[in-house]
């Protein structure tokens, strides 16, 4: 994978702080599953969590405290409810960052995806917002209609590719963009580009939208 | 410096309770670092109460994922701060959710070592000390409370985009001291 579109530093900080919504954090942790680079920064960002941590003053804890733990540490560990690593098809893992593969446990084909016409499709991942996150597989020559952001925008292409104003992004790259930015993303192979989209506001569709809005409400 | 030699010490004492399991080990780091878990996790909003549970909670992971605790990418503070951090967004969320956690990597030789990175959290520390206040105050907002972007330029009366340039400019003055020779 050639990644060249990658998180803004303040993106980074903002997730090792842990104040993204659900989706937006999903979206970051796949990025990271697939990019080094950011893996590296996310370090740097996480290490600012650290320093933070040394500075602040103690509070005491409850006296028994220290005693409450160390009578837990001989307890069998629970299972978390983390989903089950066997239940992920491999095809899912083939295809998908891990954290996703995980979410969906199925392959991009097998997905449910919602036909919402002008040929795209999608999928809600129903997360709790603000905002929302979407899987939108979307055909060759479709373009999503001009917009900008009501507050950020991360874009993670799992699929194919498309254009728009600020460059060309394929698989594995991400658009992080905020209100500062308008554009209209074009898929420009003859392959649908399927890509997950996670906002922390809704879009602002500028231009005659009308019904060709219409697939995109919601986002 | 003193100081160093203080943090030194809690990653060698992390690495070295996963080896041994030692239950006194893991009280020394009970001792320095749950007090400060429970300031860190009060500040996010949580009430006392849920505060002592979520910190024994983040502690007990500790000790449990102590062998995953990997010297050559984090100091024993920031990996400590990572697990409180995951403790409490569980916790917030009120729903069981996977945490979305890297994968385990072999350790890299090129990777800067540990005595590197206590160095580096060290020259991170004082650096956050000589931010401006304008970028200390998004730093602190964004990280001690957990306020997203969009919430800190409500708080502030200022627009997204300047909350976010803030961030960047204390980013760069920060990892400025990332690469460099000690
Ligand atoms: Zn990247
Ligand atoms: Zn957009």
């Amino acid at each position: 994978m050639n990644i060249t579109h990658h998180f803004d530093d303040a993106t980074l900080m903002a997730y090792s702080a842990g104040s993204l919504p659900q989706g937006m954090a999903l979206l970051v942790a796949c990025h990271l599953h697939w990019c080094p680079h950011c893996r590296e920064r996310s370090e740097q960002t996480d290490a600012i969590g650290g320093a933070l941590l040394n500075q602040l003053a103690p509070t005491r804890l409850n006296d028994d405290a220290l005693n409450a733990v160390l009578a837990r540490l001989d307890e069998p560990e629970q299972e978390f409810a983390s989903v089950k690593h066997d239940t992920v098809s491999s095809a899912a893992a083939a295809e998908l960052p891990a954290p996703l593969a995980q979410m969906l446990g199925k392959p991009i084909d097998q997905l449910p995806w919602k036909r919402i016409g002008y040929g795209v499709r999608q999928l809600d991942l129903e997360l709790d917002g603000p905002g929302a996150t979407r899987l939108l597989r979307i055909s060759p020559g479709v373009s999503v209609p001009h917009h900008t952001h009501g507050g950020n925008e991360l874009t993670l292409i799992l699929r194919g590719s498309y254009n728009d104003e600020i460059g060309r992004f394929c698989m594995g790259d991400v658009a992080d963009l905020d209100d500062d930015v308008s554009h209209q993303p074009i898929v420009d192979t003859n392959e649908d580009c399927i890509c997950l989209i996670a906002t922390d506001a809704p879009l602002k569709f500028s231009g005659l939208m009308g019904r060709l809005v219409q697939p995109f409400i919601g986002l | 410096e003193r100081r160093k030699q203080v943090r030194d010490e809690w990653s060698a004492c992390l690495t070295n309770l996963a080896e041994t399991r030692d239950k006194s080990e893991f009280a020394r780091l009970f001792g320095y670092f749950a007090p400060r878990v429970k300031s860190y996790i009060l500040r996010l909003g949580m009430p006392d109460a849920t505060a002592e549970e979520v910190t024994q909670e983040a502690m007990l992971l500790v000790w449990r994922k102590a062998h995953l605790f990997n010297r050559t990418k984090a100091s024993a503070s920031t990996w400590i701060f990572t697990l409180a951090r995951n403790q409490s967004i569980d916790r917030m969320r009120r729903e069981k959710m996977a945490l979305y956690e890297l994968p385990e990597e072999e350790p890299d030789p090129d990777h800067r070592d540990m005595g590197e990175h206590l160095v580096i959290e060290g020259r991170m520390k004082a650096a956050i000390d000589t931010l401006p206040e304008n970028q200390a105050q998004v730093l602190h907002l964004s990280y001690y409370e957990g306020k997203s972007h969009s919430e800190i330029a409500d708080q502030l009366g200022i627009p997204l985009g300047s909350v976010k340039s803030r961030l960047r400019l204390a980013f760069s003055k920060l990892k400025a001291h990332w690469g460099e020779d000690a």
